[in-house]
C-alpha cells in the first residue's frame, strides 16, 4: 500500500508494468519490489527446493527470494532480483520456479516430502537402481529444483566492457562513501564513486536523521551537487563493484539500460575494470534475519527493508506490522511506521533488559516462535517465558543485527576477524592492498562513525597522493550499537537460514551430526550460501548454528571463502563484444574482394580468411574445382595469394650469424640474391617451424614463416635475441602486413611473370631479385610450394589487389587462373612438402628426414636436445608417403596387416590426405615406425571414426617429380 | 594484474604473454652434459614466495621481461628488461 507524502519516487511520472500477465501501476523511481508491494502483491516467487510461497525479504542486491524472469524483445533474463530491477513503462516480468500458477504450484508437494529431501538427500535417497540416476532421478530433481529459465535463443542485446582509471575509488555512497568522495574530490584527486542503487545516499535515504543540522536527505543533495560540479569526480550509479583483484584492479557491473525500454545500441550492461591507486570500501552492512519456525512466509521481511520501503518508496508492506529485533536501532522502523499512521501491533525484543517504552505494545525477553498464513503472513506466535501468545499481523519486520559487507576485503585470500562486540565478522586490515574499509563495512555502525571513518580514509589517500585538503566533519548521531546475538530461536519445526536454497537450521545440524563439521563441508553438503545470493544474509547465521552444534566458537568455526563476483554478473557483460564476428579479429588479404567476386568460398586460416577454391560453372562439388585447379597448375599456370605467410625483415652486421643460431642449417654463407629453405627447432629439439629465407643484401635477410606460426616465430626470435645475443648487431621487424605476395606456378609461370616485368630477369631456382612492376618496386623470388616451376611476386600491400586481378586475368589468357587453398594443399602433398599438419609439435628433424639439415659445424637452438636418446632412431615414427586406391583419412592409424587393431600394435598415423588428379590415386602423408626403411610395404589404415579400413602402399613422401626437374627447369 | 613495463609503463596483464620461469635465460653452453639440458628444459622450482618469470610485452614494445613476484601475496617487486638484465 502506498502512503501519501512519503518516499522519493516521482509521483508525477506513473509507470505501467506487467507481472505474471497482469498490469500494475508504479512510479518512476520504484523498484519492481516496491511497486509490487505498493500493489499489495506479497507472493512473488516459489522457493528453490520445497516450492514454498515467498515474498520480498530485502530492499537490496542481497535479495534471496524475489527473483523473477524479465522478458524483453530480444532477451529473457532469469533470476533478476525484484529489489534491483527498476520499473519502466512496458516492463514485463514473471515469477519463476513453479509448475502451474504462482498461487497453485503443483510442485508445492515437495514441501510435504521435506522429510525425504533434507541435506544431502540426493546422495542417500536415489541410490538404487544405479542406472536410474541419469535417465530418471536427475532429470526429475533438476526439473523440480531450480530457478528461472532461459529462452534458449541467443541474447541479441548489446553489452559493453570498459576500462577506467582513478586515484581514489569510493565504493558505496552512504554517509561514509559520500564523505570520502567529498574529501578526495575537494583535494583535486581523480575520484570514481560507485553506487549499486539508482539513487545515491545509501541508508541515509531510508533512515532519515540529521547531518550537520540539516535533514540527511538535504545533506545528501548538497554533497551530490558539489560532487557533480567537480570535474575530477565521476559518479557511477547503478554500478556494483563485484570484485577486488591484483594491483588495485576492481571489477564493476553497471546496469546501463536495464531500467529503460530496450532500444537499438543501448547497452544493457557494461562490465568495468577499474584501476585505482586507492580504494575506500563504504559498502555498509547487511541486516540478518532470525531463524524461527516458518520464518519464510511472504510478509516476513527485514526491518531495514520495511523502513526503506516506507521512507524511500512511500510503501508499507502491511496494515498491522510487528517488529522482532534485538537492537535499539531497529526500533526506528516502528517509530517511523507509527509516525506515518501505520499500526504497529507489537514489538518483540529478545533482550530482557531492553526498553519497553514505545507507543505500541512491547514484549521484552520474548521471541517469535512461529508464523501462520498459507500464501502470506496472517499471524505470529510469540513465546514470553512459559506462555505463548498469538498476534495477528500481516507484516513482520525482523532484525538479528548487522553483518558488515566485507566481501571485497576477502577477495584476495584475506580472512575476516570475528568481533565479539558486534557479533559479526569485520575486515582484516590490509587484506587487499590499497583498499580501506570504512563505516558500517568496518563495524562503525553510527552515522557519525561512518562520516568520520570515510573522511579519515580519504584524507590518508589524499596525503599519499601528495595532495592537501581540509574538510569539516559535520555532526551526526553517534548512538552506541549493542546487541546480544540471536541467530535462531529454539524450536522443533523448520526454521530457515538460507531462503534462496531452502536450507534450514535442521539441515546444518544434520550436517554436523553426519560429520560435516568443517564450514566448507557443511556448505557443500547443505548447499548453504550456494544460491545466486551466495548466502549474503544467511552465511553467518548458518555458521553460528554449526558452531553451536559442534560445540565451538564462531571465530574457531571460521567462514567459507569469499570469491568474486559480489553479485551475479552475466556472461554477456563479461564477454561483451566477443560474440560471432567479435570472437576473434579477422585478417583479410588484399585479394579478398577479388576472390569473393569470383565466388570463392573463404576458409579460416588462423585469423586470416583465404579462398578455398574458385568454382566454375558446371562444377557441382569443391573436388571438381580443386582437381581442375591442380591440373591447371601442373599443365599451364596458376596464381595464389600467399601473403599470409609470416615475413620478417632482418638486418644488421650479425644478421647471418643470428639466422645460423635460430635455424638448424647455415645462412651466413648464403650468397646475396639467393634463397634457402630453413628448419627451426624449439630448444627441446622438436621442430618449431620451417620456411625460406632470402638474402637481399650483405646484412639484410627476409625470413618467411608458415602462416600458422608467424606470431610464434616472432616471439621466439625476440626471445633468442634478447636473452642470448642482445649485444649482436641485428634488428628485425615483422613486415607481413607490408607486402602482398603471389605465387605463380606452372610450366607457363615464367612467361606470365615476364609479361609484368619492365626488365625480364633470368632467375635460377632459389634466386631472388628486385624487380619493377608497372613502376612499382617489388621483389621476385623463384621458389615453389607446388613442385612446378614457381615464382613469388611481392609488391607493397597497397598494390596487392591490382596485381592479383591483373595476374589472374593474364593467366586466364594462357589457359591458367587462380587456385585456392584446396588445390594448394593437393599440390604440396603430391610433392611431399610438409605443413603444420606434419610439424605438429611432436616431431624431430629426424622424423621428417631432415636430420642432415642440422649443421654439425655450429650451435643452434634445439641442437643439443635433439641428440637426446629417444629423439632419433628406428623406434621413432618417420614421415612416409601413403598411396591407396580407396578414400583414406587424416587422423587414421596404421597397422601391420594381419595384426590386431589396438593401441599396442599401433604403427603410426596419417597427417594429410588428398585425391591426386596427377597421380590418379589417394595420397597421404603420415608417420610410421621406422618408416623410411619400409617403403614398398603394405600397411593397413584404420579410422574407426569414419569407418575406414584400407590397405595402403608405404612410399617415399615425394610422389611428383622426385628429382625436382620441373622446379629447376 | 598489472605490470610496469620499463619502456611502456603501467599496463594491464592482457598486453603480456607469459612464458615460464626465468630459468630459460640460463642456457647451458655448447657441449654441456645432457643432464644440464634436462635441468634447463624440464626441472622447475615451485616456490611459495618470491619467484622470477618471463613475460613478453607482445601487445606493446615486444620486449621480454623478467618479473619478480610473490606467488603468495601476488606482489610484484621488480620488472626488468631481459636484454638489459644484470647477470
Amino acid at each position: 500500500m502506498r502512503i501519501d507524502g512519503k518516499g522519493l519516487v516521482d509521483r508525477t511520472k506513473p509507470v505501467r508494468f506487467r507481472f505474471d500477465g497482469k498490469d500494475y501501476a508504479g512510479y518512476k523511481g520504484d523498484t519492481l519490489a516496491s511497486a509490487l508491494l505498493a500493489n499489495d502483491v506479497r507472493l512473488v516467487g516459489r522457493s528453490f527446493k520445497y516450492h514454498r510461497p515467498r515474498g520480498v525479504l530485502t530492499a537490496g542486491s542481497e535479495e534471496p527470494n524475489a527473483l523473477v524472469e524479465v522478458v524483453g524483445p530480444s532477451n529473457q533474463t532469469p533470476n533478476v532480483r525484484a529489489t534491483m530491477q527498476e520499473v519502466f513503462e512496458g516492463l514485463d516480468c514473471r515469477s519463476q520456479n513453479r509448475l502451474g500458477s504462482l498461487r497453485f504450484d503443483l510442485l508445492a508437494v515437495n514441501d510435504y516430502l521435506s522429510p525425504f529431501l533434507s541435506a544431502g538427500f540426493y546422495y542417500k535417497t536415489f541410490m538404487w537402481p544405479r542406472a536410474f540416476w541419469e535417465g530418471l532421478y536427475e532429470p526429475i530433481i533438476r526439473r523440480a529444483a531450480g530457478l528461472g529459465s532461459l529462452s534458449g535463443k541467443h541474447d541479441e542485446g548489446t553489452y559493453e566492457k570498459a576500462f577506467a582509471f582513478c586515484d581514489v575509488l569510493v565504493i558505496g555512497s552512504g554517509p561514509a562513501g559520500l564523505m570520502a568522495a567529498l574529501t578526495a574530490g575537494r583535494s583535486g584527486a581523480d575520484v570514481i564513486l560507485c553506487e549499486e542503487s539508482h539513487a545515491l545516499g545509501g541508508r541515509l535515504l531510508s533512515d532519515g536523521g540529521t547531518i550537520g543540522g540539516v535533514p540527511a536527505g538535504d545533506w545528501v543533495a548538497q554533497v551530490l551537487a558539489e560532487l557533480q560540479a567537480l570535474p575530477n569526480v565521476r559518479i557511477m550509479a547503478r554500478t556494483t563493484v563485484t570484485g577486488a583483484y591484483d594491483s588495485g584492479t576492481y571489477g564493476a557491473l553497471e546496469r546501463v539500460g536495464l531500467h529503460k525500454p530496450a532500444r537499438p545500441n543501448l547497452p544493457r550492461e557494461c562490465f568495468w575494470r577499474i584501476v585505482a591507486k586507492h580504494a575506500v570500501l563504504a559498502s555498509g552492512a547487511l541486516e540478518r534475519p532470525v531463524a524461527f519456525e516458518n520464518n519464510d512466509r511472504p510478509g516476513i521481511m527485514m526491518a531495514s527493508a520495511v523502513r526503506t520501503y516506507l521512507n524511500r518508496y512511500g510503501v508499507v508492506p502491511g496494515k498491522r506490522v510487528t517488529l522482532f529485533a534485538n537492537t535499539d536501532q531497529a526500533r526506528g522502523v516502528a517509530r517511523d511506521l507509527m509516525a506515518s499512521g501505520i499500526q504497529v501491533a507489537a514489538i518483540i525484543d529478545p533482550r530482557p533488559d531492553a526498553s519497553a517504552v514505545e507507543d505500541c505494545p512491547v514484549h521484552v525477553g520474548a521471541e517469535v516462535v512461529g508464523s501462520r498464513g498459507r500464501l502470506g503472513l496472517a499471524g505470529i506466535q510469540v513465546r514470553k517465558g512459559s506462555e505463548t501468545i498469538e498476534i495477528e499481523t500481516d507484516c513482520l519486520a525482523m532484525s538479528g543485527g548487522w553483518n558488515p559487507t566485507i566481501h571485497l576485503t576477502c577477495h584476495m585470500n584475506g580472512r575476516p576477524r570475528w568481533s565479539e562486540e558486534l557479533a559479526a565478522f569485520v575486515p582484516m586490515e590490509g587484506a587487499v592492498p590499497g583498499l580501506v574499509a570504512v563505516g558500517a563495512a568496518n563495524g562503525s555502525m553510527s552515522t557519525h562513525g561512518a562520516l568520520a571513518t570515510g573522511h579519515a580514509a580519504a584524507l590518508r589517500a589524499v596525503e599519499a597522493l601528495g595532495r592537501k585538503v581540509s574538510v569539516l566533519l559535520p555532526e551526526a548521531e553517534d548512538m552506541p550499537y549493542t546487541l546480544k546475538a540471536l541467530w535462531a530461536v529454539e524450536g522443533k519445526g523448520r526454521a530457515w537460514l538460507d531462503f534462496a536454497n531452502d536450507v534450514t537450521t535442521k539441515d546444518v545440524k544434520l550436517a554436523a551430526q553426519e560429520g560435516f563439521r568443517s564450514v566448507e563441508h557443511m556448505k557443500r553438503y547443505t548447499t548453504q550460501g550456494m544460491a545466486p545470493d551466495q548466502g549474503k544474509s544467511s552465511n553467518v547465521a548458518a555458521l553460528a548454528v554449526l558452531a553451536e552444534a559442534t560445540g565451538r566458537g564462531i571465530a574457531e568455526t571460521g567462514v567459507t571463502t569469499f570469491r568474486p563476483p559480489y553479485v551475479p554478473v552475466s556472461i554477456a557483460a563479461m564477454g561483451a563484444g566477443g560474440r560471432a564476428e567479435g570472437f576473434a579479429p579477422q585478417r583479410f588479404l588484399t585479394s579478398d574482394q577479388a576472390s569473393r567476386d569470383r565466388g570463392a568460398p573463404m576458409i579460416e586460416a588462423g585469423l586470416w580468411y583465404r579462398p578455398s577454391y574458385f568454382p566454375k560453372p558446371g562444377e557441382a562439388t569443391w573436388r571438381e574445382a580443386c582437381d581442375r585447379e591442380v591440373t591447371m597448375v601442373r599443365e599451364t599456370v596458376g596464381v595464389a595469394d600467399v601473403s599470409t605467410l609470416g615475413k620478417i625483415d632482418i638486418q644488421g652486421k650479425d644478421a647471418g650469424r643470428f639466422l645460423d643460431f635460430v635455424y638448424t642449417n647455415t645462412f651466413s654463407t648464403l650468397p646475396v640474391g639467393r634463397v634457402r629453405y630453413g628448419l627451426m627447432l624449439r630448444e627441446d629439439g622438436l621442430v618449431l617451424d620451417d620456411g625460406t629465407s632470402a638474402r637481399l643484401g650483405e646484412g639484410h635477410y627476409l625470413m618467411t614463416t608458415t602462416t600458422a606460426a608467424a606470431g610464434l616465430v616472432m616471439r621466439h626470435l625476440d626471445f633468442v635475441h634478447q636473452a642470448f645475443c642482445a649485444d649482436w648487431q641485428v634488428r628485425f621487424i615483422s613486415v607481413t602486413e607490408s607486402w602482398a605476395q603471389f605465387a605463380v606456378a606452372g610450366p607457363k609461370a615464367r612467361a606470365l611473370v615476364n609479361s609484368f616485368l619492365e626488365v625480364p630477369v633470368d632467375l635460377p631456382f632459389m634466386g631472388v631479385a628486385p624487380v619493377r612492376i608497372g613502376g612499382v618496386d617489388g621483389r621476385l623470388f623463384r621458389i615453389s610450394f607446388s613442385g612446378e616451376e614457381g615464382y613469388e611476386l611481392a609488391v607493397p600491400t597497397r598494390y596487392g589487389e591490382a596485381l592479383f586481378r591483373d595476374l589472374v586475368a593474364r593467366a586466364e589468357t594462357m589457359g591458367g587462373g587462380p587456385y585456392g587453398m584446396e588445390a594448394l594443399n593437393v599440390l604440396r602433398i603430391e610433392k611431399g612438402f610438409i605443413t603444420h599438419a606434419e610439424i605438429h609439435g611432436r616431431v624431430t628433424a629426424h622424423d621428417i628426414g631432415m636430420e642432415k639439415m642440422v649443421s654439425a659445424k655450429k650451435d643452434c637452438i634445439g641442437k643439443a636436445a635433439a641428440t637426446r636418446p629417444g629423439m632419433w632412431g628406428p623406434e621413432r615414427e618417420q614421415l612416409v608417403g601413403l598411396k591407396a586406391s580407396a578414400p583414406i583419412s587424416a587422423g587414421a592409424h596404421l597397422f601391420v596387416p594381419g595384426t590386431e587393431v589396438h593401441r599396442e600394435t599401433d604403427q603410426g598415423y596419417v597427417t594429410s590426405i588428398c585425391w591426386s588428379p596427377t597421380v590418379g590415386a589417394w595420397l597421404g602423408l603420415g608417420f610410421l615406425k621406422d618408416g623410411r626403411a619400409r617403403h614398398g610395404e603394405k600397411i593397413r589404415l584404420v579410422d574407426h571414426l569414419r569407418g575406414l579400413d584400407v590397405l595402403c602402399e608405404v612410399c617415399d613422401p615425394v610422389f611428383h617429380d622426385p628429382d625436382g626437374e620441373k622446379l629447376r627447369a | 594484474m598489472r605490470l610496469t613495463c620499463p619502456l611502456c609503463g603501467d599496463r594491464d596483464r592482457r598486453e603480456f604473454y607469459y612464458y615460464g620461469a626465468e630459468d630459460y635465460l640460463h642456457r647451458p653452453p655448447e657441449g654441456a652434459p645432457l643432464a644440464d639440458w634436462d635441468n634447463y628444459l624440464h626441472l622447475r622450482d615451485n616456490p611459495a614466495g618470491v619467484t622470477k618469470d618471463l613475460w613478453y610485452h607482445e601487445a606493446g614494445c615486444a620486449q621480454w621481461l623478467v618479473v619478480t613476484r610473490n606467488t603468495v601475496t601476488h606482489e610484484i617487486s621488480g620488472v626488468e628488461l631481459v636484454a638489459e638484465r644484470k647477470a
